[in-house]
């Protein structure tokens, strides 16, 4: 395995008049093709940030992001990017939003129209296809806007909370669609969550953010897939790697 | 299985919100505006009664005129065509006006806008032009321009300009980043940006412009008349006014404010069509 996305003394500042906030030094972090990583980390620690430059977002201040040994400009569209906000065109309905990067991208109406369908269908929205989004409640346009990202058909998913929202039912679904997906198409996913279980539930690797950026615990998953939440409970390896990862956010908080 | 004959949505996931067909009476559907227009009548009327019991009681004519003298005014002039005459006339510098300068403010606002030192630069002049009172240009403008229509109609487009202007602009610079951030991210370009979301985004800022610039039309065109010209609804206010004509000056007002309106309703279809997408007050 090659690393896919690659980052390097990456900095960020961000000023305001003739102060700097840092929220994030010095990070250095190789992600391998085809893994799935959770990131952790406590709220301000500089996840976003992170994921902000890994898309190509946002230029560092130091460092660099290589991105399949190039480095990386701008953003690409083979890396998709759902962002821990919401970004859907309030002026669209769901179908249109979705619709939009393959708008973009030149593919023709009816084509986009199949695409859109199938993916709505997929996040459970069907029937809403063309509700504006203040019409949907902050769990459906989270959905739609997984639906969006997943429209482009991005090799590498960079996923910003994606499921925070959602109730837990639904986000075991999602959860469950989501690892469909990875399994089928082998692409790259970045995944920041505050929840270890999720972490644990999704990631090959976890990787524990404390304040800007510091690695504090890098560590494989190995789990035997598939991953059932309610199997894992009782499982003493996903025990001691719950106790491990919560020391960890423990002490990041020092 | 007999709840589906009410349920729009196939019941996929029992989870989501379900869609039922709502059936309304006429009175439910059309009950509220019908309340709201009727009331809008009677307090018209009662106005009118008022005025009419007034003048022929408490107060001069001379002064306050009539309603049933503005009315016999009115049909005086229609019949004679001096009312067709003047108000195609002042319709037509409205129109024109009110165009020339949405459209030229839209373009300008948007353009600009989206240049942002450019922007930053031009702010203070746009700004000091702006307060000038375009009333003190129309001296000015028979210079440049002659006592005929296009005289008008630039005074009338001067003040839509920089209203249309201004919240174009302000439409413009407040997009959010995020949206323009995810057409980035989609491989959109400039291009992209600016027509999938400045322009939508926008389109708020746009009609605000609009609606608060109808007004302003209609003054540029009725003071350029009123300054100099022998046509139009300014020139017969004037008349009017110099033979002590009450009726008459009340007779055009009446007439002002019917375009007024009618340009309202315009704009205002027109709003409703752009901006669907935003909650319905309930
Ligand atoms: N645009 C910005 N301007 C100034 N400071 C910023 C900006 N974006 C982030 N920061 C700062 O950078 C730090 C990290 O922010 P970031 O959004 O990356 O946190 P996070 O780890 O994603 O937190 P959360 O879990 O709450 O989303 C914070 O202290 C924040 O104040
Ligand atoms: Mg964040």
């Amino acid at each position: 395995m090659t690393a896919l996305l690659h980052t390097s003394g990456l900095t960020k500042r961000f000023a305001k008049d003739d102060v700097a906030t840092v929220a994030l030094r010095d990070f250095t972090l190789s992600i391998e093709e085809g893994s799935f990583v959770a990131v952790l980390g406590r709220s301000g620690c500089g996840k976003s940030t992170l994921l902000n430059l890994l898309a190509g977002l946002t230029e560092p201040s130091e460092g660099e992001v290589r991105y399949k040994d190039r480095p990386l400009s701008g953003p690409d569209t083979e890396i998709g990017y759902l962002t821990q906000s919401d970004t859907l065109m309030p002026w669209r309905g769901v179908q249109r939003n979705v619709e939009m990067p393959l708008e973009i991208r030149g593919v023709p109406s009816a084509e986009r129209r199949r695409v859109a369908a199938g993916l709505i269908e997929r996040v459970g929205l069907a029937g809403f296809e063309h509700h504006y989004p203040r019409e949907l409640s902050g769990g459906m346009r989270r959905r739609a806007s997984l639906a969006r990202m997943l429209a482009a058909d991005p090799a590498t998913l960079l996923m910003d909370e994606p499921f925070g929202a959602l109730d837990a039912q639904l986000r075991r679904e999602l959860q469950e669609e989501l690892l469909r997906l990875w399994a089928e198409g082998g692409q790259t996913v970045v995944f920041v969550t505050h929840d270890i279980e999720e972490a644990l539930l999704l990631g090959d690797r976890v990787v524990v953010l404390g304040p800007i950026g510091t690695i504090l615990l890098d560590r494989a998953v190995e789990l035997p897939r598939p991953r059932s939440a309610d199997a894992l409970r009782v499982d003493p390896a996903f025990v001691a790697l719950h106790t491990e990862l919560a020391a960890a956010l423990r002490e990041g908080a020092r | 299985m007999s709840t589906t004959d009410d349920l729009l949505t196939p019941a996929g996931r029992q989870e989501g919100p379900v869609r039922v067909a709502l059936p309304r009476t006429w009175w439910q559907r059309h009950g509220s505006t019908t309340t709201v227009w009727s009331l809008r009548l009677a307090l018209l009327v009662l106005l009118l009664g008022f005025w009419q019991l007034a003048a022929d009681r408490w107060i001069d004519i001379t002064f306050i005129s009539k309603p049933s003298d503005i009315a016999e005014r009115l049909g005086e002039w229609a019949a004679d065509g001096t009312l067709w005459l003047h108000t195609w006339i002042t319709v037509q510098e409205i129109v024109y006006g009110f165009a020339l300068g949405a459209v030229t403010g839209a373009l300008a606002g948007f353009v600009l806008a989206s240049l942002s030192l450019v922007y930053r630069v031009l702010d203070p002049f746009v700004m000091a032009l702006y307060s000038i009172p375009k009333v003190a240009l129309a001296p000015l403008f028979i210079v440049w321009f002659g006592i005929e229509m296009h005289m008008k109609v630039l005074l009338a487009a001067a003040t839509v300009f920089f209203l249309v202007f201004l919240n174009t602009a302000a439409g413009v610079r407040d997009v959010d980043r995020g949206l323009v951030d995810a057409v980035r991210l989609m491989g959109g370009n400039r291009w992209h940006i600016a027509r999938k979301v400045v322009l939508p985004a926008s389109m708020t800022g746009v009609l605000t412009g609009l609606k608060v610039a109808i007004p302003y039309a209609l003054i540029g065109a009725v003071i350029g008349e009123l300054v100099a010209s022998n046509r139009g609804l300014g020139y017969l206010i004037n008349d009017a006014a110099a033979q002590f004509d009450t009726a008459g000056v009340f007779a055009t007002l009446v007439v002002l404010s019917v375009i007024a309106a009618v340009l309202n309703v315009v704009v205002g279809l027109l709003g409703k069509r752009v901006n669907r997408w935003k909650p319905i007050d309930e």
